[in-house]
């Protein structure tokens, strides 16, 4: 809520195309230092698009993607993904511990540095014993710690994040939001977590962005004053959560997007 | 237990009774062109082991060996250079094709004119055979990378040399391994073809010189030799792809 400071990353009335099909128009939103958004929508309103735009993995049309004030081209060093597709996202050849090594290879640390941020890494996300593991010896929720902890020991400020817990089950997927809300809490990281479930949304972020309509747009920025501590269940059955939770299914449910299915 | 028992036992039937089937067919025959087997084991034993190993072996292991090393380093390199310029290999394609399917025996009296019969040429005459099979193997091994891991490397920001050395190979390795099975069988032919024109060693000039003498025997046991030496060269490739490839066999399943 500090106005004054810049944001660690802005989008600017983002504009795509693909040919005659215009996706996004005009996306605008800015994400706080330690803050975490949720960008929700329906499935098909270009989530995907706007999150490869964020880390600049895709081109947009028209508008930009700022961090820390400063215009993107190219993937940032201050941003990192953590991709949907988990299994597709781990190098099947190499160990949990390699896997997470690789972008550290490009910065001059030394070999007991690296190890120590991997380590690190592993220990942020629970998988201390992982190290030696091959991606396929370790359950979906386990890949998906794993990726996250690659992306965690290169320190970026900003975890961009892509239905991260689509595939996995209800367990682990609570498991991996209160992960990703401890994950925040101990290491100050930004997280921006694309979603399009609205209870997740709700439950994670101190602000909800809505994307609706097509081309998309963003239809609301709703605060989320649940306080930073959540709780799987406490949190779930406050009467304000369930309310905000209502409140957004509604402004999704009226979007366009949904009738035309 | 018995299981894994049999499953050595049963492929090695097969060769064992067609083995004994030449045994008895050929021990009384008194055709000079098909001796006794026995005879010719004789034979191989008296002159492959090891005796003419260092004169006729060596230099035609080192032919396949170099051969086959330059065509991995070569068609390894090209075909991730092309495989990552889509358009270029596009490009190529056709004659790429082509080359491969030019036969490399056809090309062994200009390399004989060219560079003579040394060793050189032998080596020659291999890698322009042997380099297709693993080439576009590896194009293709290359341009088959998931996008998924495209998107992982660029956003990780990873190093040029990280990103082919631990992406781009590894990933495309089970294409290039199918690749080098392929270009191991051409090397082992052009060896042999390369031997019986223009060589004063080897198992190819052996095998010629002892027809030529009508020393059958020996003749026979050269070729017997040949195909040990494929089949061995083919059980250490795939040990190595066995122990390569352990992710990608593991990863399946």
């Amino acid at each position: 809520m500090q106005a004054t400071k810049t944001p660690v990353l802005e989008a600017v009335n983002i504009s795509k195309s693909y040919g005659e099909k215009q996706v996004l128009a005009d996306v605008s939103f800015s994400a706080e230092e330690g803050e975490f958004v949720c960008i929700v929508g329906p499935s098909g309103t270009g989530k995907t698009t706007l999150l490869r735009t964020l880390s600049a993995l895709g081109t947009a049309n028209s508008g930009e993607v700022r961090v820390n004030g400063t215009a993107i081209t190219r993937p940032p060093a201050e941003v990192s993904v953590v991709f949907q597709d988990y299994s597709r996202s781990l190098m099947p050849w190499m160990r949990v511990g390699k896997n997470i090594e690789l972008p550290l290879r490009r910065y001059k640390l030394s070999p007991a540095e690296r190890a120590t941020r991997v380590t690190e890494a592993l220990r942020d996300v629970g998988l201390e014993h992982a190290k030696d593991l091959y991606p396929w010896e370790m359950s979906g929720g386990m890949q998906q710690r794993a990726a996250i902890a690659r992306s965690l020991a290169y320190r970026p400020q900003v975890l961009i994040m892509d239905e991260p817990f689509a595939s996995v089950d209800a367990q682990t997927r609570a498991d991996l939001e209160d992960l990703m809300l401890d994950i925040r809490a101990r290491l100050g990281v930004t997280i921006v977590l694309v979603t399009h479930d609205i209870e997740e949304a709700v439950y994670l972020g101190d602000k909800v962005i809505v994307l609706s309509g097509r081309p998309a747009s963003v239809s609301a920025t709703v605060d989320v004053p649940l306080g930073r501590t959540r709780d799987q269940i406490s949190t779930k059955s406050r009467p304000d959560y369930l309310e905000l939770r209502a409140k957004i299914h509604a402004m999704i449910m009226q979007s366009p997007s949904s009738v035309s299915g | 237990m018995s299981s894994r028992l049999a499953r050595l036992l049963v492929p090695a039937l097969l060769p064992l009774i067609l083995i004994l089937a030449w045994w008895y067919a050929s021990a009384g025959g008194s055709s000079i062109f098909f001796p006794p087997l026995s005879q010719i084991l004789e034979r191989f034993q008296e002159l492959w082991l090891f005796a003419l190993v260092p004169e006729h072996v060596v230099p035609s292991l080192q032919s396949i060996l170099w051969g086959l090393g330059i065509s991995i380093v070569l068609g390894v390199g090209l075909g991730v250079l092309l495989g990552l310029n889509g358009y270029v290999a596009t490009a190529v394609n056709p004659v790429l094709q082509f080359l491969r399917y030019l036969p490399a025996v056809a090309l062994l009296p200009l390399a004989i004119q060219l560079i003579g019969i040394g060793q050189e040429m032998r080596v020659t005459i291999i890698v322009l055979g042997a380099l297709w099979p693993i080439l576009l193997n590896t194009i293709d091994g290359v341009r088959g990378i998931s996008p998924g891991l495209v998107d992982v490397a660029r956003s990780n920001r990873l190093r040029p040399f990280d990103w082919i050395f631990r992406v781009v190979i590894p990933s495309a390795s089970p294409q290039i391994f199918a690749g080098i099975r392929a270009s191991l069988a051409v090397s082992v032919i052009l060896m042999f073809a390369s031997e019986l024109l223009g060589a004063s060693r080897g198992i190819g000039y052996f095998i010629l010189e002892a027809q030529r003498q009508f020393s059958l025997p020996e003749m026979w046991s050269g070729m017997i030799l040949l195909g040990i030496i494929g089949y061995a060269l083919n059980v250490v490739l795939m040990a190595i792809e066995y122990f390569a490839l352990a992710w990608h066999r593991k990863a399946r399943i």
